[in-house]
């Protein structure tokens, strides 16, 4: 049984990928010791857990540093099946279906984050919200399919999808106030929008995604680290 | 209600490296599979209709549900039929390291490696120190082990083996893997030995001929 020594997460509590980890560990009821890093000036164990990206988050088991947020996902998933419930679906066939949106989102998402939670000019800004809105309708779509009339995209339970898209959901509320836009609009994406609520509420979700003031009070902090990604890794 | 057909469809492109390592991976596995060449100027109803998100090959269609994405198609070939190997390892630590590799070459390898075909030779110097860094990354990865699965011929050679049919036109572009990257280079020629690998890659020289061709249509022009 893991103690809470055997499991670290090195991260900071903006970062939805940095969320993704804690709400899986917190589904599996693992215990863990969180590490906030300074995203200025990285510690020397995040340096070493993580040489190839020098990025958080890091999930540290037993000495053993595993990389990438949904990576570490699945392994959370994998080497705790017995813990909680799955996280990913048990069909071979609905998993590759989870793996594509989950790749998706991410292919979608994230880009727009330095606009929106940044400064830009309106065009700019309004390219962004709708490459936003484009997503968000296509995901829209896939809850319908995917959750068969289920609270979740996982179905009963928060899944890969869920976690996936749901560590989000600080940002896009961030995204709402400063680029002042709406997102989560009950009238375009009804389903996502009550399903965000759930999500939220869990209690693996909800002390995981800090309030939107936090974020805002971040944007500052998180547009250095746009920055800092953009340019090329060293 | 129409019945899904049964069997195995791959949709795909001679060229792709995506495609490649879905071939290489049935191979592994020994599936029997219907190949579709894709025409990438006209493309099907079928494609269309398999991946209408990204609408791009490879698309496997297995008894009529398609799986999309190269790594994901690899995964699920791996888990849905059995073979003689395992693509990927059982242990959670080693799956998730297996993993962590194959992304690495998609997030760095193409697009560098993609990037550097369609430079104009002012940024080449820049772009070839810049994949070469990439190219020693994986190196230090491989060390001395037979393949990056160590033993076993697993996921992580699948996802770069399909660039090693790049070597030879990176060395028209000044980059040569054999003098860079000498264990990379070494590991490109022991994975020719395996059949899956050596029926589903073409000949370098194949390459590097579209290469001067496209290079000619859109680089140069």
């Amino acid at each position: 049984m893991a103690t809470k020594q055997d499991v670290k997460v090195l991260g900071w509590s903006a970062s939805p990928f940095v969320a993704r980890v804690r709400i899986a560990l917190n589904l599996k009821g693992i215990e863990y010791e969180f590490l906030n890093e300074d995203l200025g000036r990285k510690s020397d164990l995040l340096l070493k857990s993580n040489p190839v990206y020098k990025k958080v988050p890091v999930l540290i088991h037993g000495e053993k540093p595993v990389c990438e947020s949904l990576l570490i996902v699945q392994y959370i998933d994998e080497v705790w099946a017995a813990s909680g419930l799955p996280i990913l679906p048990a069909d071979a066939y609905d998993r590759a279906v989870a793996r594509f949106w989950a790749a998706y989102i991410d292919d979608k998402l994230p880009n727009q984050a330095p606009v929106l939670l940044g400064e830009a000019d309106e065009p700019t800004k309004a390219e962004a919200t709708q490459h936003m809105f484009a997503a968000l309708q296509q995901l829209e779509e896939v809850f319908e399919k995917c959750s068969e009339g289920k609270s979740f995209f996982g179905g009963n339970t928060i899944g890969y999808v869920d976690i996936t898209l749901g560590s989000y959901l600080g940002w896009m509320k961030a995204m709402e106030k400063i680029a002042g836009i709406k997102l989560l609009d009950e009238e375009k994406i009804p389903q996502l929008v009550k399903w965000a609520e759930r999500f939220c509420s869990s209690d693996a979700v909800k002390e995981v995604i800090p309030q939107v003031d936090q974020f805002v009070e971040f944007s500052k902090v998180l547009q250095a680290a746009f920055k800092a990604a953009a340019s090329p890794s060293n | 209600m129409a019945v899904p057909e049964k069997g195995v469809k791959l949709l795909d492109f001679w060229m792709s490296p995506f495609g490649q390592r879905c071939r290489i991976a049935l191979a592994e596995k020994e599936v029997e599979y219907e190949y579709k060449e894709e025409d990438l100027s006209k493309k099907s109803d079928l494609l269309l209709k398999s991946n209408p998100v990204h609408k791009k090959i490879p698309v496997l269609i297995h008894d009529g549900k398609s799986i999309c994405e190269s790594l994901i198609i690899v995964e699920y070939i791996d888990e849905v039929f059995p073979g003689k190997t395992n693509i990927l390892p059982s242990d959670p630590y080693a799956r998730s390291h297996a993993r962590f590799w194959a992304d690495f070459v998609d997030k760095k390898v193409y697009d560098c490696g993609s990037k550097l075909f369609k430079s104009k030779s002012e940024a080449l110097e820049e772009l070839n120190k810049e994949f070469i860094c990439i190219l020693k990354t994986l190196e230090t990865e491989l060390g001395e082990k037979k393949y990056f699965g160590d033993d076993a011929f697993g996921l992580v050679d699948i996802a770069f083996a399909p660039f090693t049919s790049w070597f030879y036109t990176f060395e028209a572009l000044g980059l040569s893997v054999e003098k860079e990257c000498p264990k990379l280079a070494a590991w490109g020629n022991r994975i020719m030995e395996r059949e899956s690998v050596a029926k589903s890659l073409h000949e370098p020289t194949k390459i590097y001929d579209l290469f001067c061709e496209l290079r000619k249509k859109f680089v140069d022009a």
